[in-house]
């Protein structure tokens, strides 16, 4: 019997010990080098200008794998979860500079401005929002000057650190301020709270002002001088322009004129000097428009490494259609979605006598008036933006163009000038504005105005032809009071599944503030919906 | 009377005159008793005026020897006739008269008969509480469950063991069903362990249930056999989906648009019943040879099998090879016993575009298939394609179902092994412990090939495209456990089992995907590599006293998908039975009944990259088609990943009560079983509060069910003689599910729940997991009908009284329930003298189905597509009349219960034929029958009907012989 319990405690042994041993296999980390985990992507000093690259790209790509593949969003078809993509369906689709042939859910609801807490393109474009802000949270966390210390980041690096967080805080500001003007009462979300399961809670629009004010005030002066800073990444005059943003619609917002703010830090931009007037607009849209000079802050595509199927491929393939040759545009796809409405259109002079460059029309087989908005060939289709370089070459790829798409450029901030000095804002004069304005229509080979039409009215109308389908009309709008009221309207305005009011009718004022997505809603029970939904 | 004395004895395998090492010898009427040591010896002293022994072996009929005058006995014991009566169960095996839990089993002879190719189908309505939904594509893969859905997101299925190595069940790519590594033919039979207290050994994996698969071995004393069994089927599509033809779509067109209508314009003047042209009548072969016996006493047996079947699908196929070895040899006194068992299976397969049956429905019959002139002839393979005024493919328009399946060529080649050896030795010295070492590898490499080729259309702009692609998947396994049986006599009967087990799971993939030139590189070269562990501790008590059994059982796991404060899990159970009575004469025969209570876990939420390391904060590098420009340089980006630190086990505590029982001489014998399975920790992909992760979802534990449910089996002989004999078996399954929290330390009423269900549109969920209903309930909106009860278009109840109806969550109601409530087995077999008639089928009852397909396409705007092209409608359209897809309201759902059978076959058996022996010759029809009234093609596709791969009705021919 000894030698059985004997033999009985040794084989106990063997086990006790290999099942120990073998515990130790519960701790892994990935064996695939393209993963890695927090702790060693920050240990790496090279890391910390690629995360920041990937807060950039969140403006552009979908995912990890272009043009679709590990996407950021989940449960959307990742190509209408661009960021781009959804601002410009949010800016454009429900005001007289688009409309969309397309039947997908969620777009002729947009296109008629009425739409509701369902609408799977604003949970769209909400859910990128809230993709940014915690990245950018993530980063700014992880790159104050104690961790870098800690981690014995080289000196030389951390001053480049210093500048990659402030943009950072710039993009965050950015989201927040999409945020602020598409939904208004938002979640906000403290930087010191990391991941985990808890629910952000509703700020008022006020303390989200105030957030994005003082964090670009608090930017301003780590980030890179105007001009200065590689193309692509943003600089102080980026910071100006979305400060002078922030206050020129402060009235929309939280109830209050910033006029005077919006005006000063519009000055800082133009007077910069970092930045002119693209001599040919139709340079500005074009494959080699990373050249120009008047882009203050762009999104970058690439045909062959920045792919997507939203921003501008999305832009570009879905405004070709009817009769219209992509290939001039520099690509294969003619998706036969998006074009614009006569209320877009009667901002030009249509007749043959029109010289006006920016009213660029592709009208052969085309009607002007729409009675079918899912027939392309009604509405003139656009061709602003094309995958063809200024010598007429296409770009690197025949679907996904080299085009960047111009977030901020010099000519909007001419025309705020005009309209901050319009609105009676000081520090500016009306002589001044006259020229900005007048500059921009030079050269497009329009008319000059003389002061007597520079006018709010003008001004708005100024704005849609100079900067149609670049995201700012719904803004533009609402600041001017004309995105919900009956006295200005555009065809399918308000209009009805039956088709009762094609040439448009005054909507509900809640439609000034998008609603909070129904699935948002239903995760975090503390939010509020906005009124009216 | 005799005085209280001696007996020496041997007990001894009647067939191979080997001793049966641990065999039970009890003095009958008392609790006095021994058991064999390694020569199959033993000595017992016997009391006064005992009459008989009982000798009992596991495996073997259990004999009464009366006692004579002699003190020496030898007793030979037949290996059971009847294997139903012992049970296979985790770590060894069992007498069904004494477990203690809900366990089945399902021998060969009882499998179903038809055109099986994978080993789920032949126990498919044979067991209660086992759902198994019949695979429609050859070889295909099929939805098992036990006793209903417990988990949200992680795996439903069951842990599948086969021959002791347990199986990673999610299928690789280019591989149809990871079962079919084994050939039905070679199973000898399929346990299914369904409550906590027969499945706790398994702890962390057994949630869904236990199935255990063990494989035909050859018998040491067998002389050589060999035996074949081969047939010949042929699968049909037996419905379409109901769409205009021609003509009706042309006249449909000119009567919403007009004449000279852009629309009108769209039209073509062919005459095309576009899924008429993509299905086929498939052909398939089976044939198995296996061959067994014993070679100077090692037995083997060995199998080769061949499948060849094409898909109703036009161009899927599917071929297989499978090779089956098991060596069982013994040493040293019999106390070493050693089982080897390798499979292994190569298959070939075509997958056909499964785009091509949705499309095929939608596609404008007034098209043409194919197109002579020369533009279509040089550029699209001579196929119609919707082509732009360039001649280039219009955006966005559907590719032609006919040249979808054969322009594109998706084929792969598998090859699975398993190998697993296991050591089983009992100790000289101490004949009650013996030591089990199992070593089990698992190898699944598959590698395929997808091109599309240039004249597809979809594919037209790219010049066409390649893709290759392999995963392999690798799997180790070690166990050792200790099991020490000692019957104590008068204070019962201990049966000790305590282990340690070690598995790793492998996988890499690989993927390259570019156009056929090789100029344009759509998906790099990369690689994909893995793993995860998991590391168990376990042990087991059986205890009996007469009449009274209990089993204890704990098991403690580890897996490395969880943070070290969340990885180990812990896993009890505790069982008794009692029999009441057992093997008494008369209309009562036999009664045990059983109560059991135990946790089991679940881990599995997949093997993707974010379900192996959920809990780690990860960063994953971009591709380089998805870098950022910074000044002149295209920077590659890191991304962090969304994670829940605190990801934990779901853990399952299921109490079980039941009772077995014979009737009538055994001529009726059943089960009854009731069921509550309290799920906590649910892991479920919800989602995130907006900003509070990294994603907008993520995988957590959110909160808890219960799944409760009663099951009676029954089978019987009413008739049984000579000549004529008549069995049938049923079951019976009542099971109901419902969320009973959902975020933790959340009573809020606000809290909708976790939507799920995606159906056609951008981001459109038809369900619901909501506190209160079951799981993944229809969440809709109530359509309001006119007087004659017709559906009113954009109609529906204002459930929240905001003064709109049909507008936000807050008018959506909680609907009816996917899941079925009743489901029900039958099987029957009538015997008259050689000719045998089976038949098995199955029922479900209160399931409902939202028809995707009348949703999608029972509207009017779904004729005109996003560019210049139309669609074909569903002919239910002309009933609803929808000007608009109304996708959310609760007149799409409808009930799909039903009945089908599933095989029914009639055989005819030769004794002896031509020398060769056992020859029996066989027809079946599989799926001859389904009575249902739900309209689409089929009740089984379970919650949301798109477009689905049809399921056929099979005619099979078949022969078996032995030599």
């Amino acid at each position: 019997m000894n030698k059985a319990y004997c033999t009985l405690a040794v084989l106990l042994g063997i086990v006790l010990l290999t099942a120990t041993s073998c515990f130790n296999d519960l701790d892994i980390v990935p064996i695939d080098e393209d993963f890695n985990t927090s702790e060693a992507v920050y240990r790496d000093p090279a890391s910390y200008r690629q995360v920041l690259a990937k807060l950039y790209a969140g403006l552009a790509v979908t995912g990890q794998q272009g043009p679709a593949g590990q996407g950021d969003i989940v449960g959307l078809d990742e190509g209408f979860s661009s960021y781009l993509r959804n601002l410009w369906n949010m800016q454009e689709l429900p005001t007289e500079e688009a409309i969309c042939a397309w039947n997908d859910q969620g777009i002729p609801e947009l296109n008629r401005a009425f739409f509701d807490s369902n609408n799977p393109l604003i949970a769209g474009m909400y859910a990128r929002i809230y993709f940014q802000i915690p990245l950018t949270n993530e980063y700014i966390r992880e790159t104050t000057d104690e961790k870098l210390n800690f981690r014995e980041i080289p000196a030389d690096i951390q001053a480049d650190v210093r500048i990659f967080r402030a943009e950072a805080r710039f993009l965050r500001a950015l989201s927040y301020w999409h945020g602020l003007d598409l939904f208004r009462n938002i979640p906000f979300i403290e930087e010191a709270r990391g991941v985990g399961a808890y629910f952000p809670e509703q700020a008022t629009p006020q303390e989200t002002f105030a957030f994005i004010e003082s964090e670009l005030k608090a930017i301003e002066n780590l980030l890179v001088a105007p001009g200065q800073n590689e193309y692509g990444r943003a600089d102080q005059a980026a910071a100006w322009m979305l400060l002078a943003k922030l206050y020129l619609n402060a009235e929309v917002y939280i109830g209050e004129s910033r006029i005077n703010e919006s005006l000063e830090y519009i000055k800082k931009v133009i007077d910069s000097g970092a930045f002119s007037l693209e001599p040919n607009y139709e340079h500005l849209f074009l494959a080699d428009n990373h050249n120009s000079a008047e882009i203050i802050f762009p999104v970058t595509f690439h045909g062959r490494n920045t792919q997507t199927w939203g921003g501008m491929t999305f832009l570009i393939n879905s405004s070709n259609g009817g009769s219209m040759v992509p290939a001039d545009r520099g690509v294969n796809g003619a998706w036969g979605g998006n074009r614009v409405t006569a209320g877009l259109v009667m901002k030009f002079d249509t007749s043959a006598a029109n010289t006006d460059e920016r009213a660029m029309f592709y009208t052969a087989g085309q009607t002007l008036a729409i009675t079918n908005p899912r027939t392309f060939t009604e509405g003139w289709a656009i061709t602003k933006f094309s995958n063809l370089d200024q010598a007429g070459n296409p770009g690197s790829d025949n679907t996904h163009p080299d085009t960047d798409f111009p977030m901020f450029r010099l000519a909007d901030a001419y025309l705020m000038y005009a309209e901050a000095v319009l609105r009676g804002a000081t520090g500016g004069d009306q002589a001044t504005a006259l020229g900005y304005i007048n500059a921009l229509r030079q050269r497009a080979n329009a008319t000059s105005i003389t002061a007597g039409d520079l006018t709010l009215d003008f001004i708005l109308d100024e704005r849609a032809r100079e900067l149609f389908w670049e995201c700012h009309r719904r803004t533009d709008l609402i600041r001017f009071g004309k995105f919900t009221s009956g006295d200005y309207v555009w065809p399918h305005k308000g209009n009805t599944v039956a088709n009762e009011f094609p040439e448009g009718r005054a909507i509900d004022e809640k439609f000034r503030i998008l609603p909070l997505p129904s699935n948002d809603l239903a995760a975090n029970p503390t939010l509020v919906q906005n009124p009216g939904y | 009377m005799v005085a209280q004395r001696t007996i020496s004895g041997t007990v001894k395998d009647a067939d191979t005159q080997e001793p049966l090492i641990g065999a039970n010898i009890l003095v009958v009427g008392t609790s006095t008793g021994t058991t064999t040591d390694i020569n199959g010896a033993f000595q017992l002293d016997v009391p006064e005026g005992a009459t008989a022994l009982e000798v009992s072996y596991t495996g073997y009929t259990t004999k009464e020897v009366a006692l004579t005058a002699s003190n020496l006995i030898a007793v030979a014991l037949s290996a059971g006739e009847d294997l139903d009566e012992i049970l296979v169960i985790g770590y060894g095996e069992i007498k069904k008269e004494d477990a203690t839990g809900a366990i089945q089993s399902v021998t060969s002879k009882d499998f179903n008969q038809g055109a099986i190719t994978s080993a789920q189908d032949l126990v498919a309505g044979k067991i209660a509480g086992v759902n198994i939904t019949p695979s429609t594509d050859p070889g295909g893969g099929a939805g098992i469950t036990v006793r209903g859905l417990s988990s949200l997101r992680a795996s439903n299925a069951p842990l599948i063991v086969i021959d002791g190595v347990p199986l990673e069940t999610n299928n690789n790519g280019g591989s149809r069903n990871f079962l079919n590594i084994v050939n039905p033919n070679d199973i000898e039979t399929f346990t299914v362990l369904k409550d906590a207290s027969a499945s706790a050994i398994y702890g962390s994996r057994a949630s869904g249930g236990v199935i255990l698969i063990t494989t035909k071995k050859g018998k040491g004393s067998d002389k050589f056999r060999l035996n074949y069994n081969g047939n010949v089927s042929m699968n049909q599509v037996t419905r379409r989906i109901d769409v205009f033809d021609a003509d009706e779509f042309r006249q449909l067109v000119l009567n919403k648009y007009g004449e000279g209508s852009v629309e009108a314009s769209y039209l073509g003047d062919a005459n095309t019943d576009w899924q008429s042209l993509i299905y086929q009548n498939a052909i398939g072969t089976d044939h198995n040879v296996n061959f067994s016996g014993g070679v100077k006493g090692l037995p083997y047996r060995a199998s080769v099998g061949y499948t060849n079947k094409e898909g109703v699908l036009k161009t899927e196929k599917f071929e297989r090879t499978t090779l089956a070895l098991n060596l069982n040899p013994k040493f040293f006194d019999n106390t070493l016993q050693v089982n080897i068992s390798s499979k292994a299976m190569f298959t070939r397969n075509r997958f056909a575009d499964r785009g091509a049956v949705g499309t095929a429905v939608g596609f404008d019959p007034t098209q043409p298939v194919f197109a002579d002139d020369s533009l279509s002839q040089a550029k699209y393979g001579g196929y119609f394609a919707y082509q732009n005024p360039q001649g280039n493919p219009l955006s966005l328009a559907p590719t032609n179902p006919v040249a979808m399946l054969n322009l594109r060529n998706d084929a792969s080649n598998v090859q699975k092994y398993i190998i697993n050896g296991s050591v089983d030795y009992r100790f000289p010295f101490l004949p009650e412990l013996r030591a089990n070492l199992n070593l089990g590898y698992d190898y699944f490499y598959g590698e395929g090939e997808v091109t599309a080729s240039e004249q597809l259309a979809y594919a037209v702009e790219d010049t066409g495209s390649i893709t290759n692609y392999w995963n392999s998947n690798e799997n180790r396994l070690l166990e050792f456990y200790l099991n020490y049986v000692k019957d104590y006599g008068n204070l019962g009967k201990v049966d000790f089992m305590a282990g340690y087990s070690w598995q790793n799971f492998f996988f890499n993939n690989y993927s390259f995907s570019r156009n056929l030139t090789g100029n344009e590189v759509f998906s790099p070269e990369e690689t994909f590599p893995r793993e995860y562990y998991l590391v168990s501790l376990y042990s087991r008590l059986n205890y009996t006293w007469n009449d009274l059994l209990v089993t204890l059982t704990l098991r403690r796991d580890g897996s490395s998908r969880f943070s070290e404060q969340a990885r180990w899990g812990l896993f009890p159970s505790a069982a008794a039975a009692y029999k009441v009575f057992d093997g008494r004469k008369g209309n009562f025969n036999s009664l045990k009944v059983r109560v059991g209570y135990g946790v089991t876990g679940q881990q599995d939420i997949g093997n993707g990259f974010s379900d192996l390391y959920p809990y780690l904060p990860l960063y994953d590098a971009s591709q380089p088609n998805a870098q950022y420009q910074f000044g002149n340089q295209f920077v590659t980006t890191l991304r962090p990943r969304g994670y829940d630190a605190n990801i934990q086990w779901e853990e399952t505590a299921t109490l079980n009560a039941g009772i077995d029982f014979g009737l009538l001489d055994n001529r009726i014998i059943g089960s009854l079983d009731y069921y509550l399975k309290n799920t906590n920790n649910l892991l479920n992909e919800i989602d995130v509060a907006a900003g509070s992760n990294f994603t907008n979802r993520i995988v957590t534990n959110v909160g808890s069910m219960t799944n409760s449910g009663v099951e009676l089996s029954l089978q019987a002989t009413p008739i049984s003689n000579d000549r004529f004999s008549w069995e049938i078996g049923g079951n019976a399954t009542y099971e109901q599910n419902e969320i009973t929290q959902l975020i933790a330390n959340t009573l809020d009423t606000n809290y909708l729940g976790v939507f799920t269900g995606g159906i056609s549109g951008i981001n459109n969920n038809i369900q619901i997991h909501s506190v209160g209903h079951p799981l993944a309930t229809f969440f809709v909106y109530e359509q309001l009908y006119d007087d004659n009860g017709n559906p009113i278009e954009g109609a529906y109840s204002d459930l929240d009284g905001d003064g709109q109806g049909g507008v936000g969550n807050g008018d959506r109601y909680h609907s009816r329930n996917p899941n079925a409530r009743w489901f029900f087995g039958i099987n029957t077999r009538l015997t008259y003298d050689n000719w045998e008639l089976s038949m098995s089928g199955r029922a479900r009852v209160g399931n409902y189905i939202y028809n995707n397909i009348w949703s999608d396409r029972a509207n009017y705007n779904a004729l005109r597509g996003n560019t210049a092209f139309l669609s074909n409608l569903h002919r239910e359209v002309l009933n609803i009349g929808f000007e608009q897809p109304q996708l959310l309201s609760d007149l799409y759902l409808q009930n799909g219960s039903f009945f089908r059978m599933d095989y029914i076959t009639l055989s005819y058996f030769f004794p002896e034929l031509g020398g060769v022996k056992n020859v029996k010759v066989f027809a079946t029809v599989q799926n001859p029958i389904t009575i249902t009234n739900y309209p689409g093609l089929d009740p089984e596709v379970g919650g949301i009907d798109g477009s689905v791969y049809p399921r056929s009705r099979a005619f099979l021919i078949g022969l078996s012989g032995s030599l």
